[in-house]
């Protein structure tokens, strides 16, 4: 079973991303029993098919990095886990979506990033409300995934308001004026 | 300059950790050479032709004098015992090894400093006017401005992996010093008919291989929202910028496609979420950066002293100085000099650490402890009292400082070019060597007056080619190394591109096609015209014919020799 970052620990994870094939239809790809996470397309194609398994907790939905998180808004109360896929590990657009779905769509539940999801990236996708970081299989051993951890929280006291951080650091901490500081 | 205070501080230790983490990882080989690539960038360290060049931000060109003893220490330690002033103000080594790189960036923490998005995709140094603070025709001090914008912008969690780099200057006087047309986002200082602070923002400036003038997105954004609002201009621009192309990634890319008024309306319906949210700024924050600029309180003076006035009249050289590297304070009685980094013969921008030492002294001893960076690659004491200009010039003199040749012919912009930078199709600092040697005489030189002479080694434009009254732009000709010329750009309020005058020239050519620009300009000039303005008043063809008549006479005389 494949092992990803949740929560701040190091977890087991059997959620299966279903991904098209090259040229497959959303509206005719198999679904696998179980928990599984699908794509946008094949939601919004086959919702009143999927909507019982979104309920029981086993249906999640992914975006890729081109998709509007906007389609998702009307759902987002029934998911209990919504993925955002890094194509590459420099497509940063995948920040930008995990913003707009926590702070604006008002998504709670699991924020999960798929794709090439990399240790270097953990601070900044973690601060944009993803709480799940899967990399792809194979990229870390589990002793790297563990030491990956560190990565989490690589900056202590960031100056932005962000997903994780409601306020920037001039609404959240006194910072004190110059006359404030011994000379 | 802004003091940090223990959060900045904090962010900065904790980058220098990351850093020799993910260099540690490299080195070992848990790291690829694509995953380091943009964290090494986003630390300002490039893989170059002799060896990786490291680039220090300096935020909108302040600098203290015991940053610059750090800077010496860093040229002797691990470079060759020099440093170079970059074309957006930042400081550059080009010698550093790799391994070497933590540490140096521990030492630079220790002063205040740090490499952060000096490279790579992400929001880059702010740049401002050099005489911010000090400048007799500023409306509004971009300083703080720029720190809020710094602060904002430093290791922003959505904006770090952006389709290409991103660039923001600020001005706040009547003339444009910091190229603001030329930026993805170029902000304005201006007050509205109630006399509150906002800004004028453009969008989608840029030179590199597609030059563009930046456009008006917003005519008056208020100061509380400038956060919110440029938030929303780099989320649609995240979103929505061309990644299949990095030729076409940039923002200005993205209006051009998009038309002005469409991309404008997708930044309006974006900043309507974001406006009065928790990043709009307050009084209370404003006022605290603010105070945390020590700015010398500078009590006004005499706007004369008599000791000063008797050696302009004794010395002519001390005078000719004065008149070309001396500049109007808002306080009388002060003045800010630029130190000419131009000397001919040397590397434009390059400074050594004897003389990042001397600067320090004489920020030191005369200017309270502060120094600016340029982005015409020069150095500046911002505040200097008159009666103290006499001493800085012969100390400035004494250290190779005080060529006083700034805003003429040999006052040249110019990249590093392909001595160093792997981009480059060309070198540039020989051509501007050899022209500094052709117009070596001090008389010629005021006689030609104002001009820009800009050069960049690749379409990448860091030298600013298309803004110079004369850009040179290196270009690759079947494995050789070739110039096109432009003329009539200006930087500033005014800013406009260059216009090519014809089939590129040979390295060797080089200073024979200024000379012909510069004599066509002599036999054509109004009096009290510039290049600049003999340029548009005559146009372009006028140069372009004396230019390649004048080559092919030589070219003509050359063969009747070899005959």
């Amino acid at each position: 079973m494949p092992e990803i970052i949740k929560n701040g620990r190091v977890q087991h994870d059997d959620w299966q991303v279903v991904r098209l094939a090259e040229g497959e239809a959303a509206s005719a790809t198999a679904l696998p029993a179980g928990r599984v996470i699908v794509p946008l397309a094949a939601w919004l194609l086959r919702r009143d098919e999927l909507l019982a398994r979104a309920d029981a907790g086993v249906l999640g939905v992914w975006l890729a990095a081109s998709d509007d998180p906007a389609a998702l808004a009307p759902d987002l109360l029934r998911l209990q886990l919504v993925a955002v896929d890094f194509p590459k590990f420099a497509d940063g657009r995948g920040y930008s979506i995990a913003t707009l779905l926590r702070t604006r769509h008002g998504y709670a539940g699991e924020l999960r990033a798929i794709g090439e999801v990399l240790r270097d990236q953990f601070d900044y996708l973690g601060r944009c409300g993803f709480d799940a970081l899967q990399p792809a299989p194979g990229r870390y051993t589990p002793a790297q995934l563990q030491a990956a951890l560190a990565s989490l929280a690589t900056f202590s006291t960031p100056y932005q308001a962000s997903a994780t951080h409601p306020q920037p650091l001039f609404r959240r901490a006194h910072r004190p004026a110059a006359h404030e500081e011994a000379a | 300059m802004y003091k940090y205070d223990e959060y900045d501080q904090r962010l900065v230790d904790e980058r220098v950790a990351q850093f020799a983490d993910q260099t540690g990882r490299y080195l070992a080989g848990e790291l690829s050479e694509d995953e380091y690539r943009p964290l090494r960038l986003q630390n300002g360290v490039y893989i170059q032709r002799h060896a990786p060049m490291l680039r220090i931000a300096v935020p909108y060109g302040n600098l203290r004098a015991e940053q610059l003893r750090t800077l010496a220490h860093i040229a002797r330690t691990y470079d060759r015992g020099y440093g170079h002033v970059s074309t957006r103000q930042n400081i550059q080594f080009n010698w550093p090894r790799l391994e070497d790189v933590p540490e140096i960036l521990g030492l630079l923490a220790g002063v205040q400093m740090h490499a952060i998005q000096t490279s790579g995709n992400c929001i880059r140094n702010v740049t401002a006017d050099a005489f911010a603070g000090v400048a007799a025709d500023e409306r509004i001090d971009p300083r703080p401005w720029c720190e809020i914008l710094r602060q904002w912008s430093t290791f922003h969690p959505e904006f770090a992996y952006l389709p290409r780099k991103f660039k923001i200057a600020v001005n706040g006087a009547e003339e444009d010093r910091a190229v603001i047309r030329a930026h993805d986002i170029g902000l304005e200082l201006v007050r509205d008919a109630a006399g509150e602070t906002g800004f004028r923002v453009l969008v989608g400036g840029g030179l590199g291989r597609t030059p563009v003038i930046g456009e008006e997105v917003a005519v008056f954004v208020p100061w509380r929202q400038i956060l919110n609002y440029c938030e929303a201009i780099l989320r649609v621009y995240n979103l929505h910028g061309r990644r299949d192309n990095a030729y076409k990634a940039r923002i200005k890319i993205l209006v051009k496609a998009l038309g002005v008024p469409e991309f404008a309306r997708q930044v309006e319906a974006e900043f309507a979420h974001l406006k009065d949210g928790p990043s709009t700024l307050t009084e209370a924050e404003v006022a605290r950066v603010v105070g945390r600029f020590d700015d010398p309180v500078l009590a006004p003076l005499p706007p004369t002293d008599a000791a000063h006035e008797a050696r302009l009249a004794a010395d002519k050289a001390f005078a000719a100085w004065v008149r070309r590297n001396v500049r109007a304070h808002k306080v009388t009685g002060y003045a800010s000099v630029v130190l000419s980094l131009k000397k001919h013969g040397v590397a434009p921008g390059d400074v050594s650490a004897e003389q990042f030492e001397l600067v320090a002294d004489l920020a030191e001893e005369f200017a309270f402890g502060e120094i600016r960076s340029t982005h015409e690659q020069n150095l500046v004491l911002p505040s200097v009292r008159v009666a103290d200009l006499h001493a800085v010039w012969q100390r400035a003199r004494a250290a190779g400082l005080a060529t006083p040749n700034i805003g003429l012919l040999t006052d040249i912009i110019s990249c590093p070019g392909g001595d160093f930078c792997n981009l480059a199709n060309a070198k540039s600092i020989p051509i501007a060597n050899a022209i500094q040697a052709r117009f070596d005489d001090l008389d010629y030189l005021y006689d030609i007056g104002e001009i820009e002479l800009n050069i960049s080694g690749c379409m990448n434009a860091c030298g600013h080619h298309h803004v110079g009254h004369i850009g040179v732009l290196g270009v690759d000709k079947n494995g050789q190394e070739w110039y096109q010329v432009t003329i009539g750009g200006e930087q500033g309020n005014r800013t406009a591109l260059g216009k090519v005058i014809g089939p590129s020239f040979a390295a060797e050519e080089m200073p024979d096609v200024i000379t012909s620009l510069i004599n066509n300009y002599i036999d054509n000039r109004h009096d009290g015209e510039r290049f600049l303005d003999t340029v548009r008043r005559v146009g372009v063809e006028s140069f372009k014919t004396r230019v390649y008549a004048e080559r092919d006479a030589r070219q003509h005389a050359k063969e009747v020799i070899n005959a």
